[in-house]
């Protein structure tokens, strides 16, 4: 009994699919507008993320030593820093290191080479650059070189850039953080909207079977085998714009994937698309039959009661 | 069968439908209802089908108050009253053989019951020929026989047939009468309502004349007199 009724269900929902065909249509163009916006919502989150976290990658520690230090001092604060267990690598660029890779810098600029050779010794001092296994531990390490630097009186540490690049930092992180809120506020209302426009399309594609619904109550057809077909309709419409938006979306991040790994910080949203396209699929097919479904179910509501 | 207990149907002070209106229908009784338009007829078929609720007042079928039934059971009460009416209400997109075959699948009915039980139906209202053909290549007539073989398939307990030759020639109106006596003959109750004089006089069956939401007469083998 309850599977001859799920299978007339089914039956039915896909003759009303393809009989209405026109009707189809319009439901299934204006769900792949709503699935499009959420797999922008994806790529923009994905593409900011990967932006701030290339940022973050890209912060660093440097200690500059004073020319005076000895290099045995200056590899004994090196060997310190490698026991903290938020240190990943400590680089140590010695004094001969930075002036190479200064005379390197400006090697087309006599006047600062002149200016070099004039001083005669090297101004440079011997540097540490430090990384840390997670940005937000920076702020440790670099509390700890400072209590050093006192600790120690006449210290071998002429600066710490920690400061001055963390005001830098904040801001950018800030500028991410609120450019992807906004990102999302906007592609939440879009959704919203789209959501709305789908239910009214699909409340339109039943109002043309109203007459139906009403003989099937006189002849008394159960709410549940009334509502069925329509809500079988509802996820077919989800399956088919899910996956025309799947196919719309291989092209169009294709052509995106070369301006966006010029402009976003190495990020090819085709290979981010084909990469995660498992998880991608199943976010785009389940909001499309949760979407449509309920669509649907709201819109019969409707021509259901008495 | 079907009993009304005081019934009033009020929709504002000024629209009343109903107004105290009692009567009893027997099982296997043929009841024809009269007035003119507006009397209450409709508004009296609405709450037997459970359409509406009565202002005050209570409509019993068998022992159940109607109007006490939860929304879920509605549909499976429905499924015992057989209702015909003026316009069809056929489904257009579908053959004669689906109309009724999709009556049969709402009340739950199996494929093979359905396969037998169809051609059946239509045999009994004269229109086996026709099993193939969509409402559009019909005749009023036929229409509406495609309407009484839907609403007798279920095998319910009562036909409600509200102005069934409303749209109909009078051959066509006799013919149909003539069915609905064939079903109540075979054991079915039937409501009737109608406007047509010569329906009435012709069946000599009981007739309820109402007029301003109200029963004015109610003869045993009535004629139509307004």
């Amino acid at each position: 009994m309850l599977w001859t009724t799920t299978k007339r269900i089914i039956r039915s929902g896909f003759f009303n699919f393809s009989r209405n065909a026109f009707v189809s249509l319009s439901s299934v163009l204006v769900m792949v507008i709503t699935l499009s916006m959420i797999s922008s919502l994806i790529f923009v989150s994905a593409i900011l993320n990967a932006s701030l976290q290339e940022i973050k990658n890209k912060v660093d520690i440097n200690v500059y030593f004073v020319t005076t230090a000895d290099e045995s001092d200056v590899v004994a604060v090196q060997e310190t820093l490698r026991t903290l267990p938020e240190v990943a690598e400590v680089t140590y660029v010695s004094r001969e290191d930075a002036l190479e890779a200064f005379k390197k810098l400006h090697e087309n600029d006599q006047l600062i080479l002149q200016s070099l050779d004039e001083l005669g010794d090297n101004p440079l001092g011997a540097t540490l650059n430090i990384k840390a296994k997670n940005p937000s531990q920076y702020e440790g390490i670099a509390l700890f070189l400072q209590s050093k630097q006192t600790a120690e009186g006449t210290s071998i540490i002429s600066d710490v850039n920690y400061y001055r690049n963390k005001v830098t930092i904040d801001k950018l992180t800030n500028f991410i953080a609120s450019a992807e809120r906004l990102g999302s506020i906007l592609t939440i209302i879009l959704v919203i909207l789209s959501v709305i426009i789908t239910l009214n399309t699909i409340r339109l594609a039943i109002y043309v079977s109203r007459e139906e619904i009403a003989i099937m109550r006189l002849v008394g057809a159960s709410t549940f085998y009334i509502r069925g077909p329509f809500v079988v309709v509802g996820i077919i419409y989800g399956i088919v714009a899910g996956i025309l938006t799947l196919i719309i979306f291989y092209p169009v991040t294709y052509w995106l994937g070369g301006v966006t790994s010029n402009f976003f910080i190495g990020m090819n949203i085709f290979d981010y698309y084909t990469q995660n396209f498992g998880q991608i699929f199943l976010v785009i097919m389940a909001s499309g039959i949760v979407i449509g479904a309920i669509s649907s179910y709201l819109a019969v509501r409707k021509y259901l009661s008495v | 069968m079907i009993y009304f207990d005081k019934v009033s149907k009020i929709y504002t002070d000024e629209s009343i439908a109903l107004q105290d209106v009692s009567f009893a229908v027997e099982p296997q009784e043929f009841v024809s209802i009269v007035g003119h338009s507006g009397a209450g007829k409709t508004t009296l078929l609405k709450l037997i089908l459970a359409e509406d609720k009565p202002s005050s007042g209570k409509v019993f079928f068998g022992s159940t108050n109607i109007h006490n039934l939860r929304n879920n059971d509605v549909p499976e009460y429905r499924r015992r009253i057989g209702v015909v009416f003026q316009d069809f209400r056929l489904l257009s997109d579908k053959n004669v053989y689906e109309n009724i075959a999709f009556s049969m699948e709402a009340a739950g009915r199996g494929d093979e019951e359905i396969e037998s039980d169809v051609p059946h139906v239509l045999e009994l209202v004269g229109l086996s020929k026709k099993i193939w053909n969509f409402p559009h290549e019909l005749s009023g007539g036929e229409k509406q026989r495609v309407a009484i073989a839907r609403a007798i398939v279920n095998q319910p307990d009562i036909i409600i047939a509200d102005e069934p030759t409303g749209n109909l020639d009078p051959v066509n109106t006799y013919e149909i009468v003539q069915i609905l006596k064939k079903i109540n003959d075979l054991g079915t109750t039937v409501i009737l309502t109608t406007h047509n004089k010569g329906v009435i006089d012709s069946l000599g069956r009981r007739v309820i004349t109402m007029e301003n939401g109200q029963v004015v007469r109610d003869d045993k083998e009535g004629r139509y007199i307004i």
